[in-house]
């Protein structure tokens, strides 16, 4: 008997199922390319201890399973990855899923707030440029946009930090929350806010500049084909011409490209939430390369791993509903 | 360096200990009343996140949980005090430690605090899972509680006293018996939420942000103590932003270099910081030049002698430690008492002389303009090692040592040190721990297993020197004691296995609203029980 299913579903799940060896794949290369680097969670670990003699370094290991041959700790490691059992951090003493759940939180809140930003006045500011071509607003808002392209995330944040924070002393330097502020309800929304502004923006301008800059080039380009020229011959106004006709074909690789950032931003944000002392993934993922901590380690790839795929999918729905041409098959 | 700087000198026991380049304790303003309240906030550059010292010895655990739980005895600069002990002697044949402990003290849950705990400690954590202490303690066979409050720790061998008493503000923190006893030591969940007897308790630890600490209503010392309502630990990884932080007022304190040298120089200009290595004689560090002898160039004594005529010494404190630090004699840092001289062979700068030394060691410079090729491992603990390593790259180029730097982070050093041998020449730092015999020896000693990091790993063994530290280690008399440490420092200044160039403390910079601040010689392990603020 054939099922029958729509063909939506058809889709989703064939694209679940080339997912998989994907993510398998992922998997094994991060785990033999961390097990290449010099040194494990050990090492780290007395490392940052100032020092352990011998028994204790020897003890350790056997503990958290590091004297087992490095294919029977791939084998365990994805045997408990199936059951989705994330395994144990030996760095913070805690189960990897729960810190992962902990973290999630402050990123996706980081990162779903930033790329908003950055994607709808990104689009706005290079559609305004383009329909300005050349003109003084566009150069302005091109070079603009140029120069915080061309500026590093940690210099960016830092200079935010001396001006707002130091100078002018409006917002915190860092972290998520007052310590010892005890704020509840509303004021705690608020305390939290104000933390988010710097490094929000921090990750907003920066990514802001490749919305800008791609949109101008895009509604140029859409806006020279025939089918506008037709529109307009037709009578269409100018509003309904950008609205419906230009912007809508021109999006379509700026969808390409939010999808696309929807990983970076994970990378980008290891830079503003380690500066900002962000209890988010970015900085997490810092501190378990440093800290040789495989499982913790393993985890943050997995679930970006997942992220990107789950993102890659719905952008691909996004496009065949933005443009009738393309078919979901 | 700066105007407020006092010039101190600190007596430690009977030996004169010059603090090195120096600060205030805010001792002008403590004679004012000191006033109850407020919250101190604490930088911290990394996040420790075991938080109990009966398991890990190091300086980061200690900065937090040094408030919550105590030791038996801590060191201030008049020598050793008691805390959770009251006194301490031993038996004629130095196999018999007798600790009278304090009575009326209790544990943060209201349990009353025994030699029960005491004799707990010692032997499940002291001895089989507390790092440098398994070592100090592999000889104690027993702690027997003749009385509730009356500990006897039996030895096998002779323990000398000094040694028992030099570790025990490191390594003598009691835990609570009846939250340890009978589970699994290593996942029990006080680990990271201690129960002490100190003057706070454990509130709070936000992964990734910070730990928060309370006022302790019954602390043992009485109603006065102590001040704080409240310590806050925030971990704030970058430098830049720390110092950012201190300036905006977020943060109180950044001890052990938190902050850049160049932010470390700007700071100790501005009224509202104060700054300078006071507090720290016990965590004295050498930053050091490791040769590997296996090598059979390192091996030459010859050459060892001339690289370290190539090292302009006091060009390197200037320049990358800014002042704050001295030259090292030998294993034993000038904070080390008794057990200190300086009556030791010593190598002044002399690039010629070096150069000299390294013809006639049968190493002339050959075609390519250099002597020979090294590689050298710099640690990545932080600014100074770095510059450091840089530095004498630079300093042997002159001499016609070529030396070729490999980077690498913690865990690839350890490894391209310690156990793959993989090196000519390497630096980093080793933290002296108030007596020799828990911490620099091991520099010396041959017979550590391989890969243990910061032990003699490099190929270097003198039975000699071997004796040597064995019978100083088990010297009951401290003046005899004293003398073969000596012996010990000239042996290795004469034979130079290690270069430890360089002694330094640590740096903080403390806001000027904190009071009575570094007046101890560990005092950012100790327990700031007299720590206030003024706000």
């Amino acid at each position: 008997m054939t099922l029958h299913l729509p063909p939506i579903l058809t889709y989703a799940l064939r694209r679940l199922v080339q997912a998989v060896p994907v993510i398998v794949l992922i998997m094994i290369g991060t785990f033999l390319l961390l097990k290449l680097a010099p040194g494990d969670t050990v090492d780290a670990l007395v490392g940052d201890m100032g020092g352990a003699d011998a028994a204790y370094i020897a003890r350790l290991r056997t503990e958290y399973g590091l004297d087992q041959p490095v294919w029977v700790q791939l084998w365990l490691y994805m045997v408990k990855l199936v059951q989705f059992d994330f395994g144990w951090s030996f760095v913070y003493e805690e189960s990897v899923a729960t810190i992962l759940l902990e973290r999630l939180g402050t990123t996706l809140m980081l990162m779903a707030t930033s790329l908003s930003i950055a994607f709808t006045v990104g689009c706005f500011l290079g559609a305004f440029a383009a329909r300005r071509a050349y003109s003084l607003t566009d150069n302005v808002i091109s070079t603009v946009g140029l120069v915080f392209y061309a500026t590093p995330s940690f210099f960016l944040s830092l200079m935010m930090i001396l001006l707002f924070s130091v100078q002018l002393g409006w917002l915190p330097v860092g972290g998520i929350k007052t310590v010892a502020g005890f704020y509840t309800g509303w004021d705690h929304v608020v305390d939290v806010a104000r933390h988010l502004i710097m490094p929000t923006a921090a990750l907003s301008l920066i990514y802001l500049s490749f919305y800008l800059r791609l949109m101008r080039a895009s509604v140029l380009e859409v806006a020279d084909l025939d089918f506008v020229r037709t529109a307009r011959a037709k009578g269409a106004g100018e509003t309904r011409l950008m609205v419906h006709h230009i912007m809508r074909n021109a999006l379509l690789p700026v969808i390409t490209l939010l999808g696309m950032q929807f990983s970076t931003v994970l990378g980008g944000s290891v830079v503003v939430e380690t500066i900002f002392s962000l209890p988010g993934l970015g900085q997490l993922a810092y501190q378990s390369v440093i800290q040789r901590d495989m499982n913790m380690l393993m985890g943050i790839i997995f679930l970006c791993a997942i992220i990107v795929v789950v993102v890659n999918f719905l952008t691909d729905l996004l496009y065949a509903r933005l443009d009738s041409r393309i078919e979901l098959a | 360096m700066i105007q407020k700087k006092v010039a101190l000198r600190a007596s430690l026991g009977s030996a004169a200990l010059c603090a090195l380049s120096v600060m205030t304790t805010g001792a002008a303003s403590a004679e004012d009343a000191p006033k109850h309240g407020g919250t101190a906030i604490i930088h911290m550059a990394s996040e420790q996140r075991a938080l109990n010292p009966a398991l890990r010895a190091s300086t980061g655990v200690y900065n937090i949980t040094g408030k919550i739980m105590e030791p038996l005895i801590d060191k201030s600069y008049d020598g050793y005090e008691p805390v959770l002990a009251t006194e301490w002697s031993t038996s004629d044949d130095g196999k018999h430690i007798t600790v009278k402990l304090r009575e009326g003290v209790k544990w943060h849950d209201g349990e009353p605090f025994t030699c029960a705990d005491v004799s707990f400690s010692a032997m499940e954590l002291w001895k089989k899972l507390l790092n440098y202490s398994s070592t100090l303690q592999q000889n104690l066979d027993s702690v027997d509680c003749t009385d509730d409050f009356t500990a006897v720790f039996n030895y096998s061998k002779p323990m000398p006293l000094s040694l028992f008493v030099a570790a025990m503000p490191d390594l003598g923190h009691p835990v609570a018996k009846h939250l340890y006893e009978g589970t699994d030591i290593l996942k029990n969940p006080y680990n990271t939420a201690p129960v002490g007897t100190g003057p706070f308790k454990f509130v709070e630890y936000e992964r990734g942000q910070y730990v928060m600490a309370e006022r302790n209503p019954d602390y043992w010392r009485g109603e006065e103590f102590p001040y704080l309502d409240r310590i806050v630990w925030r971990f704030i990884r970058d430098k830049s932003a720390a110092a950012a932080a201190l300036e905006s007022g977020e943060v109180h304190e950044s001890g052990f270099n938190g902050v850049s040298m160049s932010d470390i120089e700007r700071l100790s200009k501005d009224e509202r910081f104060e700054v300078g290595t006071m507090g720290y004689e016990n965590n004295v560090a050498h930053s050091t030049v490791e040769f590997n002898h296996r090598n059979p160039i390192m091996a030459d004594l010859k050459v060892r002698q001339a690289m370290y005529h190539g090292l302009d010494i006091d060009y390197a404190i200037k320049t990358i430690m800014r002042g704050f630090a001295k030259p090292g004699r030998g294993p034993v840092p000038s904070a080390g008492g008794a057990n200190y001289t300086d009556q030791v062979t010593t190598y002044d700068y002399d690039p010629e002389l070096a150069m000299k030394m390294l013809d006639e060691a049968g190493y002339p410079v050959k075609d390519d303009g250099f002597r020979f090729h090294l590689r050298h491992r710099p640690a990545p603990w932080g600014e100074y090692t770095q510059l450091w390593g840089e530095y004498y790259a630079q300093a042997m180029r002159e001499i016609g040592i070529d030396v070729e730097i490999l980077t690498n982070d913690a865990p690839g050093f350890l490894n391209g040190v310690y156990r793959d041998y993989d090196f000519d020449t390497a630096n980093g730092w080793h933290q002296f721990r108030s007596d020799p015999a828990v911490s620099t020896m091991v520099w010396l000693r041959s017979g550590a297993p391989a890969g243990t990091p910061w032990s003699n790993q490099f190929g270097w063994q003198s039975d000699e020197m071997d004796t040597m530290i064995d019978e100083a280690q088990a010297e009951l008399d401290p003046e005899k004691r004293a003398a073969d440490y000596h012996a010990i420092q000239a042996k290795s200044m004469d034979e130079i296995p290690v270069i430890f160039a360089i002694e330094h403390p640590f740096i903080s910079v403390t806001s000027t609203k904190l009071k009575n601040h570094h007046n101890t010689p560990r005092w950012n392990s100790s327990s700031w029980y007299d720590l206030w603020l003024d706000e």
